[in-house]
């Protein structure tokens, strides 16, 4: 009977100590780009898994963080040259998300303080880019509030305040809107619960985005056989012409 | 209907595309010009990268060219020979053209060098053929038949050795000449995406003094093999060719070079010249603002290494 009883007493004192849960899911692994791509929609949905199975009075706050494979990014000033802009000065980023968006339940700045956010990364002002240059602080501050502004024009980068929905203090969930020009590869979404500023839980799930059937096929031919896609590419555009000239020319 | 392009990796509306090539082509066939000189810029308006662009536009040429200038072989008027000589000068130019396009890419600033480049020649060009279109419009009102262009080629090309026969465009030269051209013009194919129609047709006819008749259709035949040569060492080199892209100009491209070789032997020359003289000068001056106007984006992005 003891021995039964004591891994009983022990599981209970853990669950009562056990921390909050994430559980989370995604509405796809893969988003496939095909001709007719014109974006897509990614659905991140989960609960919130309280020890002992009880909600508390207070809803949390949830912030999902969605990022695409990171690449080098040169960032070039515009300056003018005997009255023509020229790029000039340049500063290197090394790791640039290709893809990064915030849904979160309120304002990145209300969600918790700044040094939370920049642990996690929360927010597009608190992304660690690795700039790599000599130029001073505040130059490549500006530098990069620059890249931030071009991508998040682009709409590659994006905060929405109010984007994620708490159901019951347990459900959430938040659609993430991908435009059509999102890059292709490894993507992660990445769930933070936040109680009172502090992240208390943090889970991830991985989905990627390629191209598929014919894109894909291009996509490949251009890259690994160059020159016979170039060759395909000169003898459709003959072909094309020999055609037109046959259809409008009897005599032909 | 909007189409995904796999190597440009973005959505565009594919009937305007097409449009866009159909218009170009027209002007091909009717001028002798390529037709890059407005569907690469037209295609970064558009939000195409500068390199798929430049790369992709080059294939639409290939066609275009192909669909006019048989129009032209069938009236006889295309100096196969001659193109010949232009083609050989102008391979030579396109390996140079490519050493230079990697080399602007890799200092960053390939957008501000094309861009430049355009706007010189397009001003350069667009003026000369304005003045002549308003010289010989006017001439015509008043009565007077145009004054006739003296068909000679300039000294130096006579001074060249080794001289050759061209019976088509009226010519006996050194081959040397006309290769030299082609080197050039096939450079700034390969650097700006264009067939360089808008600089051979006048230097033909200023520069070799070729024959009136024979100078369009053998501007076209010159470029579909220098244009071909772009496309596949645009390839290779920056794998920057969208197959997709280029399929959907070439439908629209093909269809207006033929429209435009018929409508060259219909209408009027010199209102032609003025419109495409506008035309010409109307992207130069787009493009002029563009270089010289407070940007929006004070900062440019380049990927990659």
């Amino acid at each position: 009977m003891a021995r039964l009883i004591l891994p009983v007493l022990l599981w209970l004192a853990l669950a009562g100590a056990a921390p909050v849960r994430l559980i989370t899911q995604l509405s796809t692994a893969r988003i496939d780009i095909n001709t007719s791509f014109r974006g897509a929609e990614l659905l991140v949905f989960g609960a919130i898994q309280y020890p002992g199975g009880a909600a508390p009075g207070r809803t949390p706050d949830i912030a999902v963080v969605v990022r695409g494979p990171a690449a080098p990014v040169t960032v070039r000033r515009r300056e003018r040259l005997a009255g023509i802009w020229v790029n000039g000065q340049a500063v290197r980023f090394e790791s640039v998300p290709g893809f990064y968006a915030v849904a979160a339940t309120r304002p990145v700045d209300r969600l918790a303080d700044e040094r939370m956010t920049a642990i996690y990364e929360i927010g597009t002002r608190n992304l660690q880019l690795s700039p790599a240059s000599n130029a001073d602080d505040a130059t490549t501050r500006a530098f990069e509030a620059g890249l931030i502004a071009a991508r998040s024009r682009a709409g590659l980068f994006a905060e929405r305040p109010g984007g994620v929905q708490i159901t019951r203090g347990v459900l959430y969930s938040a659609r993430i809107a991908l435009p059509a020009a999102v890059p292709v590869g490894e993507y992660t979404a990445e769930i933070h619960l936040v109680d009172r500023g502090r992240v208390v839980a943090s889970t991830s799930a991985p989905f990627s985005i390629g191209k598929s059937g014919f894109e894909r096929w291009v996509y490949l031919m251009a890259r690994e056989h160059s020159l016979a896609y170039g060759l395909a590419a000169v003898v459709a555009a003959v072909l094309a012409g020999v055609l037109a000239a046959a259809v409008t020319q009897r005599r032909w | 209907m909007d189409i995904y392009l796999p190597i440009a990796e973005m959505s565009v509306n594919s009937l305007l595309i097409i449009l866009l090539g159909g218009g170009v082509g027209f002007l091909s066939g009717m001028f002798g010009v390529g037709g890059g000189f407005l569907t690469t810029p037209l295609l970064i308006f558009y939000g195409i990268p500068p390199a798929v662009a430049v790369a992709s536009s080059a294939t639409q040429i290939t066609g275009s060219s192909v669909s006019g200038a048989l129009a032209y072989l069938q009236r006889g008027q295309v100096d196969i020979r001659m193109g010949l000589v232009l083609v050989a000068g102008g391979v030579i130019g396109a390996g140079v053209g490519q050493i230079i396009f990697s080399a602007l890419q890799t200092v960053g600033q390939v957008d501000i060098v094309i861009a430049l480049i355009y706007v010189i020649f397009l001003s350069v060009i667009g003026g000369l053929m304005l003045k002549d279109a308003v010289g010989a419009l006017r001439a015509a009102r008043a009565g007077q038949a145009a004054p006739a262009r003296r068909a000679r080629h300039l000294p130096w090309v006579a001074a060249l050795p080794g001289k050759m026969r061209f019976a088509r465009s009226g010519l006996y030269i050194s081959p040397l000449a006309p290769m030299l051209l082609g080197a050039l013009v096939g450079m700034l194919t390969q650097i700006m995406g264009i067939g360089g129609g808008f600089i051979m047709v006048p230097a033909m006819v200023y520069i070799l003094g070729m024959r009136a008749q024979a100078v369009v259709g053998t501007s076209l035949f010159q470029i579909i093999f220098v244009t071909a040569a772009t496309t596949l060492l645009h390839a290779t080199a920056s794998k920057t060719v969208d197959i997709v892209l280029a399929l959907l100009l070439l439908l629209g491209g093909v269809v207006g070079a033929q429209l435009g070789v018929r409508a060259a032997q219909k209408l009027s020359p010199d209102r032609l010249r003025l419109a495409l003289a506008l035309i010409v000068l109307g992207v130069a001056l787009r493009l002029f603002i563009g270089l010289t106007w407070t940007p929006a984006e004070p900062f440019a992005l380049f990927e990659g290494a």
